[in-house]
């Protein structure tokens, strides 16, 4: 079902995200899930198919388009290609650029975002911390000023694209305590005293790369920060409403797939006698699924629009829009992997890994809890 | 080079089990039938757009692509999407899709031939729907113009093509005049197939039709794309070809588990009748 705020550019969009995905990405989807790591070559790919800079300005080498377009191929991406990590993992510059885009100076955004959107370079977005997760106004990693420099000392985890990225927009602690010490600063590869911890094993996820990176005694260019000192929160809460949506929009993709498969698993597989599609059982639960699915796309759509459009109420709608995805993608994917019986409880079933890389979902971008409170604080009560 | 492509936009092979047939087997009905360009006829776009630049620089062009086919309004959407792959114009020709045959449509092409003066003709070797395989072969003839079939290389000579055509046990390569009619085959859009006078012989393309970004996608929007109907290219639109009917294919039986090679045997002999 087309989304209503689609028109034919988007259709277009997404013929040309599921035809790169059907032969780059869907062929490799069980071999890249099971080695945690796909090609860093399909950065150049994806960028070459126009695929990587949608939704960014083309005055720095990105696709123009919105967010709108930028979930419409990530859905494609995601439904045609059946690798959730590697669609994330070609998607981390979605939360890494957007700082530098909204706040750098001219300078930093053609100097860090052409190579990105070309697929040369790997970019990631580095806020949480082994000690401070949804709490941001927590982190205690700090950068200090020293001459043309800051010197940063700390610890970042659950990096998306950390273990192989090439610039990391850090937030970085260079004020006081709580959410007014905050800044954003991009750290390069290379950098010494910039270090790949370790790469983390998840539940789900796996064919994208998660890292704890360390920094010690890191000694960055006072050139790399991006706008002001002390005002690197806004820069992340700027950046909450687009992650939401994507995120939501991911869920959307997820619980569709694991939806298709169980429709043409319970058409195939048969028991009693018949297909298991044959049986109410098996049709209310598929029928429960599509409701979900619906559901979860309507309130995202209306979202999409009003964000677009400048609605004042689009960050609640969006908390409000990525948890209605969440939890239709846990239930979708949850009841995928009940239909498919013993086979959906393999390694190799598609629906086996949409079941753990649905469980992120809740957690990640902002967990269902944080979202609730900021539902509850801009309802006002 | 200025080309023209003719192309058509078939049934979309992969929803093949929503064809339905109207219940008098007159015809096929269409409703609810996604569409897309016939495979063959996007690899003729792409070899085209080949022909007209240099590899490097594809935003340079070194010619003209237009674009042209038959249908109804809908069509407009197969011909945007050639005109966001890199063709230049477009043209679609009025008419239903049920109201032609492989000889109106090369009659018609004839006439549009002989207003865009193109120095090419290429397009698709067939159409995967009909898989007819006669409109260029009847336009050559029409035009009087030199022709090549199931091209698979082409290479821009002054004024000529070196034609490249697979054939059992080896490759005919033929040195066809322009202007002239060429249809493609599927090997025509390999890294190594295509090469303008201006592209360098080391330039190795990526495999397939190229993609479209969006901003060439936003772009196509705004790309020439004209009418003409039917009847003013063809005053005959008469039709060569009458389907008498339609049917689907018979359904197919389930088949039986045999125990074992003896019986398998027996049944090879006795019910199959095939050894």
């Amino acid at each position: 079902m087309t989304p209503l705020h689609e028109n034919e550019e988007h259709a277009r969009l997404r013929a040309e995200a599921r035809r790169f995905a059907r032969t780059e990405i869907r062929p490799h989807a069980d071999a890249w899930e099971e080695d945690e790591e796909f090609p860093r070559e399909l950065y150049a790919r994806a960028a070459a198919a126009g695929l990587i800079g949608i939704g960014y300005p083309e005055a720095y080498g990105g696709g123009g388009g919105d967010v709108s377009h930028a979930i419409a191929a990530s859905e494609e991406m995601i439904l045609e290609g059946t690798s959730v990590g590697t669609c994330v993992g070609l998607g981390s510059h979605g939360i890494a650029l957007p700082p530098i885009l909204k706040f750098g100076t001219e300078e930093q955004k053609q100097r860090f975002v052409p190579p990105v959107l070309r697929g040369e370079k790997i970019a990631a977005l580095a806020i949480t911390e082994p000690a401070a997760g949804s709490d941001v106004a927590g982190i205690a990693t700090r950068a200090v000023r020293d001459g043309d420099h800051y010197v940063i000392d700390g610890s970042k985890t659950f990096i998306t694209s950390g273990t192989r990225a090439d610039l990391v927009t850090v937030a970085v602690r260079t004020g006081g305590a709580g959410h007014a010490g905050i800044s954003m600063i991009v750290v390069e590869r290379g950098t010494p005293g910039f270090s790949v911890t370790r790469k983390l094993a998840k539940t789900g996820w796996w064919a994208s790369d998660t890292a704890e990176l360390a920094f010690e005694s890191c000694r960055v260019p006072a050139a790399n920060l991006i706008g002001e000192e002390n005002a690197g929160f806004y820069a992340i809460m700027a950046n909450f409403v687009t992650e939401r949506l994507y995120l939501a929009s991911n869920c959307c993709a997820i619980s569709e797939l694991a939806y298709r498969e169980s429709v043409s698993w319970a058409r195939e597989r048969r028991a009693f006698g018949k297909p298991i599609a044959g049986f109410q059982v098996t049709r209310h639960k598929l029928a429960d699924m599509a409701s979900s699915i619906a559901a979860a796309r309507a309130l995202l759509s209306d979202v999409v629009v009003r964000f677009l459009g400048g609605d004042a109420s689009a960050p609640k709608l969006a908390a409000m829009a990525k948890n209605v995805a969440t939890d239709a993608c846990s239930f979708v994917c949850d009841q995928a992997v009940q239909i498919h019986g013993g086979t959906g409880y393999m390694r190799g079933t598609v629906v086996e890994r949409l079941f753990r890389d649905a469980r992120l979902y809740p957690i990640g971008g902002g967990t269902r809890e944080i979202m609730n409170e900021i539902i509850a604080k801009l309802e006002g009560y | 080079m200025k080309i023209l492509v003719p192309l058509k936009r078939v049934a979309d092979p992969d929803n093949a089990n929503k064809i339905k047939i109207a219940p008098d087997g007159a015809k096929i009905d269409t409703t609810g039938l996604e569409w897309k360009p016939n495979p063959f006829d996007e690899y003729a776009v792409e070899a085209a757009l080949r022909l007209t630049e240099n590899g490097a620089t594809p935003k340079v062009r070194g010619g003209e692509v237009v674009v042209v086919t038959f249908g109804p309004k809908e069509a407009d959407t197969t011909l945007r999407q050639m005109l966001a792959t890199g063709a230049d114009r477009a043209v679609r020709v009025d008419t239903t899709d049920d109201a032609l045959d492989g000889s109106l449509v090369a009659r018609a092409l004839k006439a549009l031939v002989e207003r865009e003066k193109p120095d090419l003709v290429l397009m698709g070797k067939q159409a995967v729907d009909g898989d007819s395989n006669q409109v260029g072969q009847i336009l050559a003839e029409l035009l009087g113009w030199p022709m090549a079939t199931f091209a698979a290389t082409l290479q821009e000579e002054a004024g000529a093509l070196l034609v490249g055509r697979e054939v059992d046990g080896g490759v005919i390569t033929l040195r066809v005049k322009l202007p002239a009619v060429v249809t493609v085959d599927l090997r025509i859009v390999a890294p190594t197939s295509v090469y303008s006078l201006a592209t360098a012989r080391t330039h190795k393309y990526a495999d397939g039709v190229r993609f479209s970004a969006l901003p060439a996608i936003m772009a196509a929007k705004k790309k020439p794309l004209i009418e003409v109907p039917l009847a003013e290219l063809s005053p005959d639109t008469s039709l060569r070809i009458a389907y008498s009917k339609f049917e689907p294919p018979p359904v197919r039986k389930a088949g039986v588990k045999v125990p074992d090679v003896a019986v398998l045997v027996d049944k090879l002999v006795n019910e199959a009748k095939v050894l």
